[in-house]
């Protein structure tokens, strides 16, 4: 977590635009799926990245409930935390809209930006489709 | 290739000193090594030092100069950090330095200081190892990205927490005659599975603890170890390093490490040996399903397979193949800088019949040595044997 007012530009400028519903990933000309902020192609090299938009829902690939959190999610305690498969890309992001003991491997999930309760910073956030 | 001997080693207990700086830390354990090594001071050409937090828990960035002074070694000095595999970066490069002839006498080590950050504090300068922006600012912490790929095991191959508790019973009872542990107290597996949750599946008996502590190692060529006649009868045979995707959701399975299996191959490669050849093992049991994935990232144990290892008695002291008889990070303890490198000083002692479990491995002519850092971003392996 930034002390500083300065964003992290790609980073926050994707959570903006995930908050109003245009969450996208970056695809290179082969076709492989990556997050910003980026201008390689982690598996290929190639340097033509272009913004696609990401799928609507994503499906639960593991999970864990977390009871010892970093200080930055320390009034968020317990949370569930997913890594969640959109196809080209996996996003990792906490569950929301759900019991955490009811998350399991396989549910589908939508994306929506959340924000901790104890910073009031922009969550990931992953809610049942 | 000349083979580099391993001349000197020195631990200093892993535990809980919260009031002592990482310089007194490493300087204990540089003198126990030259102690026993026979090298003098003068003869080292380099200090390589692996600390993973230290402008965190210390506010000291360019640890490499400070820690050469504190050992008392006047030569040029590097910091080497890769999360939990700091120090076993800093041995590769020594090993690999000495090979290509560059250097004769190293000081290798590493040291960490982190009880004194609280628990909260070190939970969150150990998550640092993850992807800050895509891991962490979604509440990951490291144990919460090793129960991630715990999960993801039990999905794929099956298995229960209770396999995982039969691993840390194991790693408890090894370290009972470990006078360096963190613990030295015997658990059963209902404590595991009764402890309080960290992320589940994983609990605290799951996590390795939080601790503060220094290795060191004096590694020299062959030809030096000869012409000063050493008595360094283990030499550092094979070295591999792999990598991969910073991110778990980044890698392309989240119950494997492929890193590892890399650095294990070119390790094995590079020492002429195999899986088959490996009579006992020092690997990085951060938590307990760690030891699950390096134990099948070494082809000690097949996919899949690696769960059950402990609880069927296959990795226990007197079982087919020893692992972590010193207890393991989750016994001896994590001061994560320093645990590469105190690995290699475990598997020392053991190979020479100095160790107090040596008993278990008297026949032993190879052990192995795996290090990983962040969720296995970073590993490295190495190979060490009995040279006649």
């Amino acid at each position: 977590m930034s002390d500083s007012e300065v964003h992290d530009a790609g980073f926050d400028d994707w959570l903006a635009a995930a908050e109003e519903g245009t969450a996208y990933y970056l695809e290179c000309a082969n076709g492989h799926g990556s997050l910003p902020p980026r201008r390689v192609c982690p598996d290929c090299g190639s340097t033509d990245l272009a913004e696609v938009d990401l799928p609507e829902t994503g499906e639960i690939q593991t999970f864990t409930v977390t009871h010892v959190p970093t200080p930055a999610f320390e009034e968020d305690a317990p949370y569930a935390t997913a890594v969640v498969d959109f196809g080209s890309v996996r996003l990792t992001g906490q569950v929301v809209g759900i019991d955490p003991d009811d998350v399991e491997t396989g549910l589908s999930v939508e994306l929506e930006i959340t924000v901790s309760e104890t910073t009031g910073e922009r969550v990931i956030g992953l809610r049942p489709a | 290739m000349s083979d580099v001997r391993v001349a000197g080693t020195g631990l200093t207990s892993f535990g809980n000193s919260p009031e002592r700086t990482g310089r007194d830390l490493f300087a204990e354990a540089s003198i126990a090594a030259f102690e026993e090594s026979g090298v003098p001071r003068d003869d080292v050409e380099a200090v390589l030092y692996g600390n993973f937090m230290g402008e965190l828990s210390e506010h000291q960035g360019h640890q490499g100069p400070l820690m050469a002074e504190a050992a008392g070694v006047q030569a040029p000095a590097t910091r080497y950090e890769s999360a939990c595999a700091s120090s076993g970066v800093a041995v590769r490069e020594a090993v690999t330095r000495i090979r290509n002839g560059e250097n004769d006498v190293l000081l290798v080590g590493g040291a960490e200081r982190m009880t004194n950050l609280g628990t909260a504090g070190a939970t969150e300068a150990l998550a640092i190892a993850a992807d800050d922006l895509w891991e962490v600012r979604a509440g990951v912490t490291f144990p919460g990205a090793y129960a991630l790929m715990a999960q993801a095991y039990f999905d794929e191959f099956g298995g229960e927490h209770e396999d995982l508790a039969h691993i840390a019973v194991k790693n408890h009872e090894n370290a009972l005659t470990n006078e360096k542990a963190q613990y030295q107290s015997a658990i059963e597996v209902a404590d595991v599975l009764e402890a309080p949750p960290v992320s589940e599946p994983l609990g605290l008996y799951d996590a390795c603890p939080i601790s503060d502590g220094a290795s060191a190692l004096v590694l020299t060529s062959e030809s030096y170890a000869e012409e000063h006649d050493l008595e360094a009868p283990v030499a550092i045979t094979g070295t591999g390093q792999g990598g991969d995707r910073m991110a778990l959701h980044d890698r392309e399975h989240l119950a494997r490490s492929p890193a590892a299996r890399e650095a294990g191959a070119e390790a094995y490669a590079d020492a002429g040996v195999d899986a088959g050849d490996v009579d006992f093992a020092e690997v990085h049991d951060c938590f307990t399903i760690a030891e699950v994935l390096a134990l099948e990232a070494l082809d000690l144990e097949p996919i899949g397979e690696g769960i059950s290892a402990a609880r069927n008695g296959r990795t226990t002291a007197d079982g087919e193949t020893p692992i972590n008889l010193s207890g393991g990070l989750k016994a001896k303890g994590h001061p994560v800088g320093a645990t590469g490198a105190s690995q290699i000083a475990e598997v020392t002692d053991l190979l020479a019949g100095e160790h107090p479990n040596s008993e278990y491995v008297a026949d032993a002519t190879t052990g192995v040595a795996h290090n990983a850092g962040g969720t296995v971003a970073s590993a490295t392996v190495h190979i060490l044997e009995v040279t006649n």
